[in-house]
């Protein structure tokens, strides 16, 4: 069986590390073509190239492909799906934007979120903010899903796949791109860090933020938020773990002044070690947590900054 | 323009989900249940283009159980002003897969004609994140998914997205299809006299069979299981013990 995984290509960089985790799912059920799609993706398709395990990459590289809008990428995907019995992608915003229109239009349901392979046809799936586990089975001549990369090692690289150009579908013209509000970080990137400290509605403000802010940078980490942070205004919305945002699994997640609901735990509840300082010792979170720590976190978070 | 709201009856986000100890599925006898917290944020977003006079009437339809006409009352207690209801399904722990809400919802776009269709990011229960999309994909229309700012500006609409790194503006072509995230409004409660009101604003009552539409599941459920559970923690004493389980734990 043939597979292909629609890489994640950003302002024509590739991110390797969505990319690969899909990768490993795909290698389970066939063998593995990457697409890179994007105004500029060649640089892109020969990062995928490296990818161990990789077979085949395909580049196609159009105006209209900037900016990964849904109707052009998907149509483009649909053009080159028949030679596949899987089409894969790692369960990014702008995965899941394209690949549930690529199903529809081969009229075949979407299996989102997959953080399982039983075979080729039978996946799971979390559902219920994670509360449970789905496993599904399908009937459908091609599956299109998505995967919860948290749920995939990524492969290695070292590769050397054969890369070819295929060419951008007719664009339908539907929408166009305006804008790209992107705050640059030096920070790792949230999914993808080894170590996440989030702050939560305990923060209190915006200026507060910093306390959270100064031990992720002390550690090296990414910074996360509840949505109660996020809506408050203290966190911007790319920082919000959760059911509806980000899912984490760093080898340590530093929960501060967040209670725990569960649409928080969805996002963050399988990282390895999970510490939880808050004021509230009866607070959820310390039901997930490894190590909890309780009292205030004003003085507690920058004690933990000097100590480590 | 008319405005078409898909809302979906989910079990309320507060409601902790147990699982079925035969794997058969998720309890939901005697559950609350609730409007799917981001069709009410697409409510309300309805609502407040009419009331700006940019839409001229909403319609909510939901497709579910027959219990959902509840859920659109609630709807129309916001301020919609009509409902449809697809009773699809007679037992409550029926799912219907996105790919057939959208084919219904394309049939209801056919009749309706509605200049917008603002649905859900995601319903809470099976957590898809596809409806709105595959809608899209079936009209040919255009889509705008996670909005978080929405402006009609006549023949294009202006949306700010929020994705992986940060948020996006997009201009679509109208008609179109937005999908709501949180952060787009704070949904209005309805009143108690607007909650007596929406009990006498139209409800239709239909069935797949009335648009032709074929709602077998393309997934079937094998099973249902509780994720593993997590092995009990404890509480440390001080920062200094904190870090020494954490140099212990090989993750400082
Ligand atoms: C449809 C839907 C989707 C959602 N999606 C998400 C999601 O993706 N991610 C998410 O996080 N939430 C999500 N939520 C929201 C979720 O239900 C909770 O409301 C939210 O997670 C609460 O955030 P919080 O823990 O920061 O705030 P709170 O629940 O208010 O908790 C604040 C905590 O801070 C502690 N605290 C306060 N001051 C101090 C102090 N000085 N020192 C120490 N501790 C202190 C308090 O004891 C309290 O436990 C969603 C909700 C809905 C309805
Ligand atoms: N059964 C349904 N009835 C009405 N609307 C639905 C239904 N299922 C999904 N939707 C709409 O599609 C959105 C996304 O749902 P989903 O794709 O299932 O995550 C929801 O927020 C609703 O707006």
């Amino acid at each position: 069986m043939a597979v292909l995984v629609l890489g994640e290509v950003t302002g024509g960089e590739l991110m390797l590390d969505a990319t690969a985790k899909a990768v490993t799912a795909a290698a389970r059920l066939g063998d593995v073509t990457v697409l890179c799609a994007g105004a500029h993706a060649s640089a892109a398709g020969a990062e995928a190239a490296k990818i161990a395990g990789v077979a085949r990459v395909l580049v196609a590289e159009d105006a209209t492909l900037g900016h990964r809008l849904a109707e052009p990428t998907a149509a483009l995907i649909v053009g080159l799906a028949g030679e596949y019995s899987h089409i894969v992608a790692p369960a990014t915003t702008d995965a899941k934007n394209v690949m549930p229109r690529v199903a529809a239009l081969l009229d075949v349901m979407v299996i989102s979120d997959v953080s399982g392979i039983v075979d080729a046809d039978t996946f799971e799936r979390p559902v219920y903010a994670g509360n449970a586990i789905q496993t599904v089975r399908s009937a459908d001549a091609k599956k299109v899903l998505t995967v919860r990369t948290t749920a995939f090692e990524a492969a290695g690289t070292g590769g050397s796949a054969p890369v070819e150009t295929v060419a951008a579908v007719a664009d339908p013209g539907l929408s166009s791109w305006v804008e790209d509000k992107v705050a640059a970080s030096d920070r790792p990137e949230l999914t993808s860090a080894g170590i996440v400290v989030s702050g939560g509605r305990g923060i209190g403000s915006e200026e507060n933020f910093a306390i959270v802010e100064a031990l992720a940078d002390k550690l090296g980490a990414a910074v996360g938020a509840s949505r109660a942070a996020v809506d408050a205004g203290y966190a911007p919305n790319d920082w919000q773990v959760g059911q509806t945002g980000k899912v984490v699994a760093p080898k340590l997640y530093v929960a501060v002044g967040i209670s725990g609901a569960i649409q928080h735990l969805a996002g963050m509840k399988d990282s390895r070690v999970i510490v939880a300082i808050n004021k509230d010792e009866d607070a959820p979170i310390f039901q997930v947590a490894d190590y909890g720590l309780v009292g205030d976190l004003f003085t507690l978070v920058p004690e933990l900054t000097g100590k480590v | 323009m008319k405005i078409l709201v898909p809302i979906k009856r989910v079990i309320d986000y507060n409601v902790k989900v147990r699982v079925k100890a035969d794997g058969s599925g998720v309890d939901l006898a005697n559950v609350k249940m609730s409007m799917n917290p981001f069709d009410e944020i697409a409510v309300e977003e309805a609502i407040r283009l009419k009331e700006k006079g940019v839409a001229s009437e909403v319609v909510v339809v939901s497709i579910g159980v027959k219990q959902a006409s509840e859920t659109l009352r609630t709807a129309m207690a916001m301020g919609a002003d009509r409902a449809i209801l697809i009773e699809a399904a007679a037992d409550t722990s029926t799912d219907i897969e996105p790919l057939a809400v959208a084919k219904l919802l394309a049939a209801v776009v056919k009749d309706e004609q509605p200049g917008l269709v603002i649905a859900g990011k995601q319903a809470i229960d099976n957590d898809m994140n596809a409806t709105g999309q595959m809608l899209s994909a079936l009209l040919g229309w255009s889509q705008a998914t996670f909005a978080s700012k929405l402006e009609i500006e006549g023949e294009a609409a202006l949306v700010t997205r929020e994705v992986d790194g940060g948020m996006q503006t997009i201009r679509v072509k109208m008609p179109t299809i937005v999908t709501v995230d949180l952060r787009l409004n704070e949904p209005r409660y309805a009143s108690l006299p607007n909650i007596m009101k929406a009990k006498k604003k139209p409800l239709e009552e239909k069935t797949p069979a009335d648009y032709g539409v074929d709602v077998t599941p393309r997934l079937t459920v094998v099973k249902t299981v509780e994720p593993a559970a997590r092995g009990a923690g404890i509480k440390v004493g001080s920062v200094d013990e904190l870090v020494s389980k954490l140099k212990e734990a090989g993750v400082l």
